[in-house]
């Protein structure tokens, strides 16, 4: 019970901070709109190519916009000593890692997963493809801010791990990346995609259960 | 009153290959203050690091209650509060944003109101913190020892930016402390006049 109330206490805090200093939520939102905007003018007047590209380019923009955002999951924290007060509690603290992975989700991801319906019309994406690509980016957008957490716990220490944390974290990114475009390739071409959604659910809950503890043992490291 | 001890065998710590403090044994039970003194770069902040779990001692062990803390992990915690040189403030979190974080974590004691009331921040309870001073920060940290129930609180440099009026606060609020069955280890190179009956001292020398 007071773990659920820690757990919560941890998730409110990040919103409420999130919510005070707004640039940081609408940064990598911002980002992935310009991004996925400036495709279409590179490419000219191709609208055929455009609508074959369009997912790939929506993915890796948010993936992009995701990292962009993944740096400031523990930073201030470990600046202003918050993260030794969270260290010191009788809870779990891969737990409690959790928690502030999934607010990170809730504010860096969900704002682009409703940005995507928008873009994806834009880009002349079909409404069957596009409600496939919803569903491999809300599946796969949570293993990113998983995956990312144990690196940032990572690099924290460092002072500046900007390039470092991209180095280590995208090769991570990979396999995800490659069943998420399967999965859209596959809808595009009118074939089944549920084997393509199955393998990215199972790597949605073997990060969501494996990846907070080495984040958590990680952030000790960097604190000791 | 349940009785508490805190005991270090043989503690040594090292920095950068050179041995800081190595043989340190002490022996704390509730109802005590430790003071910690010694010039700059002794190791007083790493001994407090060590005490607090959050980093290992390169030779030796804690005891809480007569069990290894390393053991005990975080049930070790439940007992245990820290103020380090950073505050653990969130700037734009209000004072009482922080506290109720603090709460959430922790065992609750005495109302936020009434904590912000014995630091002397009352009326700040919807201040962002950024708007503070850093002396009023320093209290609004020790507040968070007063709202959650700890045993022992491990003060590094507790009086930093405080003035002397707020100097005799804490010492105040320290001394009820221990004398409600509490424990205190602390640094300062501030003059303190806490009862020489209620004070251990470590000097720590190069």
């Amino acid at each position: 019970m007071t773990l659920l109330i820690a757990f919560i206490a941890v998730i409110r805090r990040d919103v409420l901070l999130a919510y005070r200093h707004s640039s940081e939520l609408i940064n990598p939102l911002a980002f992935f709109v310009m991004v996925v905007t400036l495709f279409p003018l590179a490419l000219g007047a191709e609208p055929l190519l455009l609508k074959r590209i369009a997912p790939a380019i929506i993915w890796v923009a948010a993936l992009l916009a995701s990292l962009l955002s993944m740096e400031t999951l523990f930073k201030s924290d470990f600046e202003d000593g918050s993260l030794e007060l969270m260290v010191m509690t009788p809870h779990p603290l891969s737990l409690l890692v959790l928690a502030k992975v999934i607010a990170h989700w809730l504010l860096s991801s969900v704002p682009l997963l409703l940005m995507t319906p928008f873009i994806a019309t834009m880009l002349g994406m079909d409404t069957d493809v596009m409600i496939i690509l919803l569903t491999t980016l809300l599946l796969g957008m949570p293993v990113l801010s998983l995956i990312g957490a144990i690196a940032v716990a990572l690099t924290l220490g460092l002072g500046k791990g900007g390039a470092l944390l991209a180095v280590l974290v995208l090769p991570l990114y990979v396999p995800m990346l490659i069943f998420a475009s399967g999965a859209v390739d596959a809808a595009m071409s009118g074939l089944p995609v549920g084997g393509h959604l199955s393998m990215l659910s199972a790597i949605l809950f073997a990060t969501l259960t494996l990846t907070p503890l080495p984040t958590a043992v990680a952030l000790k490291m960097s604190l000791s | 009153m349940p009785e508490f001890i805190l005991e270090a065998r043989q503690i040594a710590c090292q920095r950068d290959n050179r041995t800081l403090f190595s043989g340190l044994n002490f022996y704390l039970h509730s109802g005590q203050i430790l003071l910690i003194e010694g010039v700059n770069g002794a190791g007083k902040t790493s001994l407090l690091r060590i005490l607090t779990g959050l980093r290992q001692p390169d030779e030796g062990e804690l005891f809480w209650n007569n069990e290894s803390i390393q053991d005990l992990a975080a049930a070790f915690y439940r007992d245990v509060a820290y103020i380090g040189h950073n505050n653990g403030l969130k700037d734009t979190l209000t004072a009482q944003e922080n506290l109720q974080y603090a709460q959430a974590l922790a065992v609750p004691t005495l109302s936020i109101d009434e904590a912000l009331q014995q630091v002397q921040l009352n009326g700040y309870q919807n201040t962002p913190v950024r708007y503070l001073s850093a002396g009023q920060r320093r209290r609004l940290a020790l507040a968070r020892l007063l709202c959650t129930h700890k045993t022992l609180w491990i003060l590094d440099e507790p009086y930093t930016s405080l003035d002397k009026s707020s100097i005799q606060m804490v010492e105040q609020l320290i001394i009820k402390h221990v004398k409600q069955g509490g424990m205190v280890v602390m640094t300062s190179h501030h003059e303190t006049h806490l009862p020489e009956t209620l004070v251990q001292k470590i000097e720590l020398r190069r």
